[in-house]
């Protein structure tokens, strides 16, 4: 019996971004699904051709509008390593604050799309209702609401003074309360258990073999965190990756609820320790050879590799965002699952295709 | 089952969101906003075209113009604090709404004694 | 600076690959470097507990043996520099043909050296 060939997006209620799944469907349960994006493809990495590398800080932050500011934190950091620079002590202190406040940012604005996945609307509003906060915490103290432009070669460009952070710390508690109020309701009510839990496992040897990333591998057991890696001011904060061992949605959703009160918590911490100084130093010259650099996204693991030849122009900027790791395990993951789960499953891998497509 | 006290409290409590635009909302000292551009500060060094991401700037000393595209401006601010003569400046704004796309042309006397107003940025 | 790549050829590539999945490392992605009529560079990564490890492969054409049959994922970004190099993966599975970014076959590839639009200064 022929099965039936279901066109899963670009254009779906519950995608943020246009991708496709090309489903193979036998009476509503998955046997296949082919992944396919590329419709909001920019062409970023050959972008670096007409626009030299400083004004690649602006460009390369904007790939996505959820992340921005960790994916300029990285590019500055790959160029801080071919030019010899090294940023002061409180810059790195204030990149890892606005860098926790994108995660928190990106995991409230995931978990709220999650809910509604699901067709659970209130719990979404309630979500974006607390994710507001942060929003107003950036744009008070970088000038936007995500894409901050604050991270420059050699240090950031805005500074916190204590009535910032002072005010921070209580914006903090407010939002601490307001996650706290929806917990039950995230993780124990009856439908959004039933929904996700079983769903979509994936095991943890399957994990690494398919090269996932982020929440994806510390939901299934594997505790990879490349904030341990120390870049930034990591190195000096105290925390330890969130691991769940299930691999299926609700874990996924229970490492991300988990790591909210970790980036609050590492917030604080940084905050607490900020040391004072200057807030960058001078980068001058044009760098020359080829880099990697990695950090933690939201997501996962981002990737720059930069070749350049001691021109105005770099030579080759290669991107590899988290979601583009993660979108290959879907062909492991939907196989075996009904129909109306797909959704779930797909938003549990907490897709961003301008990312993955740049 | 577990969201009734938040059911409650947004039936019966105050409206989350403002009656925007009746009652908009107080704009944040720190944001980067509409770009503006003092013609009598402006020297047209050109620094600006130069270093701006998004190429929205034109200068031509010739003519004595500082050309603008608003519509192609992502206010990152690098223009302001690259700025030699201080000139430019964001307000923390964004630009209201308008039925048509315009760019803004300035008219720029640089007088000789402007250019000692360089200062050591 | 460089960065540490073994150096290997096209027919040592799949040994090589295989020799690193049963050390346990974690495929993160190709990067092609650069590719013209002349050939093409590619770099291979790969992590384990948070080490990087690289390989580095020079071809002459354009053909290239594809690590899918290894490492599953690898399917994804070998259409992608098929797509945007103009690159031909053999063994590939599944195999786009050039529909993943582009229209088919006979679309130009975009970041080709030799072909596509050209560079700044």
């Amino acid at each position: 019996m022929a099965g039936t060939v279901i066109p899963f997006g670009p254009q779906h209620p519950v995608l943020p971004e246009p991708l496709h799944l090309n489903l193979k469907i036998e009476d509503e349960i998955v046997i296949s699904a082919t992944p396919a994006f590329g419709y909001v493809h920019r062409g970023l990495e050959k972008l670096a051709d007409i626009r030299d590398f400083r004004q690649m800080i602006q460009v390369v932050e904007r790939v996505c509008g959820i992340c921005s500011m960790i994916h300029a934190l990285t590019y500055c950091q790959a160029l801080e390593e071919l030019l010899g620079v090294e940023p002061t002590p409180r810059a790195r202190y204030l990149r890892v604050i606005w860098s926790e406040l994108h995660r928190l940012h990106s995991h409230l604005l995931w978990l709220g799309l999650f809910a509604d996945a699901m067709g659970f609307e209130s719990l979404f509003m309630q979500l974006w209702k607390v994710r507001e906060r942060i929003m107003d915490i950036n744009e008070a103290t970088a000038g936007n609401r995500v894409i901050l432009s604050v991270n420059v070669i050699g240090g950031v460009r805005r500074d916190l003074d204590p009535s910032q952070t002072g005010w921070i710390l209580a914006e903090l508690a407010e939002v601490e309360k307001g996650i706290n109020a929806m917990k039950r309701t995230i993780l124990h009510d009856y439908t959004v258990q039933k929904r996700t839990r079983g769903k979509g496992v994936i095991s943890g040897k399957q994990a690494l073999e398919f090269g996932c990333v982020g929440p994806m591998l510390r939901a299934s057991g594997i505790a990879q965190d490349l904030r341990l890696l120390g870049y930034a001011a990591y190195g000096e904060l105290d925390f330890a990756p969130v691991v769940e061992q299930d691999g299926d949605c609700h874990a996924r959703c229970r490492v991300r609820f988990a790591e909210l009160g970790q980036s609050i918590d590492l917030i604080r911490q940084a905050i607490d320790k900020l040391p004072a100084g200057d807030i960058s130093v001078p980068a001058k010259g044009r760098p020359a050879g080829e880099v990697v650099a990695r950090a933690e996204q939201p997501r996962g693991e981002c990737l720059y590799y930069i070749k350049a030849n001691g021109g105005k122009f770099l030579d080759r900027l290669r991107i590899r965002t988290p979601t583009f790791a993660n979108i290959p395990a879907l062909t492991a993951m939907l196989p075996g699952i009904e129909l109306a789960d797909v959704p779930v499953v797909l938003l549990s891998i907490d897709p961003c295709v301008s990312c993955t497509e740049r | 089952m577990f969201m009734i006290p938040v059911v409650l409290k947004n039936l019966f409590g105050r409206s989350a969101t403002r009656p925007y635009p009746q009652k908009p909302r107080r704009p944040f000292a720190g944001s980067r906003g509409q770009l503006v551009n003092d013609a009598v500060k402006c020297i047209l060094c050109g620094t600006c075209a130069r270093v701006c991401p998004a190429q929205c700037l034109t200068v031509r000393r010739k003519e004595g113009l500082w050309e603008y595209e608003p519509f192609a401006c992502v206010s990152c601010g690098v223009c302001v604090e690259t700025c030699p003569a201080g000139s430019l400046s964001q307000l923390c704004q964004w630009r209201p709404a308008v039925r048509e796309r315009e760019r803004v042309v300035l008219k720029v006397e640089v007088k000789s004694e402007k250019l000692g107003v360089r200062s050591e940025k | 600076m460089t960065i540490e790549a073994d150096s290997i050829s096209s027919a040592e590539l799949c040994r090589a690959v295989a020799a690193l999945k049963a050390k346990g490392c974690r495929f993160v992605t190709i990067t092609c470097v650069a590719a013209d009529r002349s050939g093409a560079e590619l770099l291979y990564h790969f992590d384990r507990e948070l080490a990087l490890s690289h390989l580095r492969l020079t071809v002459a054409g354009d053909e290239v043996p594809s690590i899918s049959g290894i490492y599953s994922a690898a399917f994804l970004v070998e259409n992608e520099i098929q797509d945007h190099f103009g690159l031909r993966f053999t063994g590939l599975a599944p195999d786009y043909r050039r529909t993943l970014y582009l229209q088919g076959e006979d679309s130009v590839p975009p970041f080709r050296r030799d072909s596509g639009p050209g560079r700044g200064e």
